[in-house]
């Protein structure tokens, strides 16, 4: 986000808290006019609670929430200019399709004529112009999820909000959601603050996103920013599968620290500020920076043994032990080119790894 | 979701047909013995001749329903003409019983959503607190409520002592005080199912409405109210039927001038003075009235349910 781009929603220092329980502990964020955002975190993270704040939902205990600069204090939600997508899409069972998306223009002050206009052009966008006479409970769990969508999208709010909005549909069409949401952000321009726990789904669609656990922001950034240089334990551990090393930093020198593992292996890294010499703390490496061979073929190499080979469809999951320190997990494309370097279970093999494919991690 | 239920019924139902018929007799003949029984003899008694010190003859006539259509006169011997009398006391139990109902409906909503919106472990709470005053017998509740209410009561005491107003209300003995005793007899009937249909609401609703611009008012009307209809019709129903037939409330608090059916009624079966054809043809026509009613009712109901799939 650059600085000359319009801030669409400005989080800053907003602390949650519930008679003892602190649900958000002083986020500050600020999310660009156009973007597509998203949290993402493990349920209860505060991520929710966040979300339901910008809406208007829940009061903010401290802090300020702005929206294009304009301090929404704490004003009632139907006075706010953002709409939500709610997790169980929420729609009006005793009105139509076509009445429920034109609720929230009508009640936005246009006349009922305009309203159903409108509803029509968003249910035509969203693909369901021939549903528009049906009630909510004649619908698919997809269609109720574009009919909320429409619903949400019709008063052209400023900034669309999304509660974990394709939790309840499976994963086929969960997919094609995805890229029907991607490309509506696209068109419409409007901003979308998306909240998932589905790291892949946020992978996917956000254009950045911020890593939540605990009522705190772990690691806001790009999602290759996220996924290749997490920042700390719980972002490597919780987007995509990793090995987490333990080890303990000897020297830094020139930007790389120089660190060894359990075993007595030499690893060097990128340095990451706040990790000195002597630090024992853990390093991350991708599975599928990994690969097997009789030989060591990359001077970073480990030897060990295969122990069970998992085949998850497009990749083939393999553990193995090292003679030495530390069980690896290893992934393997699941491809002719891939196949060649696939051993099996009790094999003697050797781990290589890409070099630079190693992170260190603040606790 | 309906289908669904349906389909269930109709597989339990496939695995039961043989025993089903010998396991609803109890039911079938308890219904039969409470109420096929009672009504069929209303019936028969409403076209009997009556006897003098109450009871009947059993000779066939008309004189019951005639009696209460029509006027030939104290001798009987001039043209017929409608008989306004026992029309005006219908009308008037009509017009007391809906007001009972729709006071219930303004005091038993709020009451009933106030209720639902407690935490789960208080709600149970609230709803004994409302029914614990039924406790107590219907009979004595209205006795207290006219003590409550005459000109010399703790009521007009209260308003007085506060400098409120001068000269006490005259609420007992006028159809205000016949209304407010039909509305404190039944509102728990109004409070229950209300209270059950909300505690069902699915308050995700009133949030999207208020996220799609809708004020307060607007989501009352337009999302809450439309989605707890069932349980306000049913609530109204369990009202207005009882109210309309009630004889205490009309006794104790309407005096002479406030007569209403179940009083009425209540007279004709009391004592020498009574007449067995006439009550039982009065009963009739109420029953006739309150049926029709909720066959009306039920129609809207199923033509709703239509629309809706």
């Amino acid at each position: 986000m650059s600085d000359n781009e319009r801030i669409a929603v400005d989080v800053r220092d907003v602390v949650k808290r519930y008679d003892d329980f602190t649900a958000l502990r002083s986020i500050s964020l600020s999310i660009a006019d156009n973007e597509y955002f998203t949290l993402l975190g493990p349920s209860g993270c505060g991520k929710t609670t966040l979300l339901r704040m910008i809406a208007g939902f829940e009061h903010v205990t401290e802090g300020t929430i702005s929206l294009f600069g304009d301090d929404l204090e704490n004003l009632p939600p139907n006075k706010r200019p953002v709409n939500t997508v709610f997790q169980n899409y929420a729609l009006f069972p005793h009105m139509t399709v076509l009445e429920n998306v034109a609720f929230g223009v009508e009640m936005n002050g246009e006349s009922k004529t305009i309203a159903r206009q409108r509803a029509g052009e968003m249910l035509e966008l969203v693909q369901l112009s021939q549903f528009l006479a049906r009630k909510p409970n004649q619908l698919s769990g997809g269609q109720q999820q574009r009919v909320a969508l429409a619903r949400a999208l019709a008063p052209r709010p400023k900034v669309l909000l999304l509660d974990e909005p394709l939790s309840a549909l499976d994963l086929k069409l969960r997919k094609a959601m995805q890229l029907e949401l991607k490309h509506l952000q696209r068109e419409t321009g409007i901003t979308f603050i998306f909240v998932t726990h589905d790291q892949e789904e946020a992978l996917t669609m956000s254009d950045r996103l911020a890593v939540m656990s605990a009522g705190e922001i772990q690691q806001l950034g790009a999602p290759t920013d996220i996924y290749e240089r997490p920042h700390n334990m719980f972002v490597a551990d919780f987007i995509g599968e990793t090995n987490l090393l333990e080890v303990s930093v000897d020297r830094i020198a020139g930007g790389r620290a120089v660190c060894h593992l359990r075993g007595g292996h030499e690893v060097i890294c990128p340095a990451v500020d706040g990790i000195g010499p002597g630090s024992k703390v853990h390093m991350s490496i991708r599975p599928e920076r990994l690969w097997m061979s009789k030989s060591p073929e990359e001077s970073l190499s480990f030897c060990g043994c295969v122990k069970e080979n998992i085949f998850v469809g497009t990749d083939i999951t393999t553990l193995v032990v090292l003679d030495d320190g530390p069980d690896f997990i290893v992934r393997t494309s699941n491809s002719d080119r891939g196949n060649r370097r696939l051993f099996e279970s009790g094999s003697e093999v050797v781990v290589n790894m890409e070099p630079g494919a190693a992170r260190l991690l603040a606790d | 979701m309906a289908t669904g239920a349906a389909g269930g019924g109709s597989a339990s139902m496939d695995t039961y047909r043989e025993a089903r018929n010998w396991l609803l007799m109890p039911a079938w003949v308890t219904l039969a013995i409470l109420v096929l029984v009672p009504v069929a003899m209303m019936l028969i008694y409403s076209f009997l001749t009556k006897e003098f010190r109450g009871g009947v003859i059993w000779e066939f006539s008309l004189a019951a329903y005639d009696q209460f259509f029509l006027d030939r006169g104290l001798f009987g011997d001039e043209p017929a003409r409608i008989e306004w009398t026992y029309i005006t006391i219908f009308w008037r139990s009509i017009w007391q019983a809906a007001t009972a109902t729709v006071l219930s409906l303004a005091i038993g909503f709020p009451t009933a959503y106030f209720i639902a919106t407690r935490p789960a472990r208080m709600r149970p709470i609230w709803v004994f607190l409302v029914t614990i005053p039924y406790w107590v017998n219907l009979l004595i509740r209205t006795v207290s409520m006219k003590f409550l209410l005459r000109d010399q009561g703790t009521l007009n005491d209260f308003l007085i002592a506060m400098g409120l107003i001068d000269t006490p209300l005259v609420i007992v003995n006028t159809n205000i005080g016949v209304q407010i005793g039909l509305f404190y007899s039944y509102l728990p009937f109004m409070v229950l199912p209300i209270y059950a249909a909300v505690e069902r609401y699915n308050f995700t609703l009133s949030e999207a409405a208020a996220d799609l611009y809708a004020s307060r008012t607007t989501t009352l009307t337009r999302v809450i109210l439309p989605a707890v209809k069932p349980g306000v019709l049913a609530g109204c129903i369990l009202v207005f039927v009882p109210s309309l037939g009630s004889f205490l409330a009309p006794d104790l608090l309407g005096g002479a001038r406030n007569f209403m059916i179940g009083s009425l009624i209540e007279e004709q079966f009391k004592g020498n003075a009574g007449n067995w054809p006439f009550g039982a043809a009065a009963s009739m026509i109420l029953l006739t009235l309150v049926l029709m009613l909720l066959l009306l009712f039920a129609r809207q109901q199923v033509k709703a349910g239509k629309t809706a799939g």
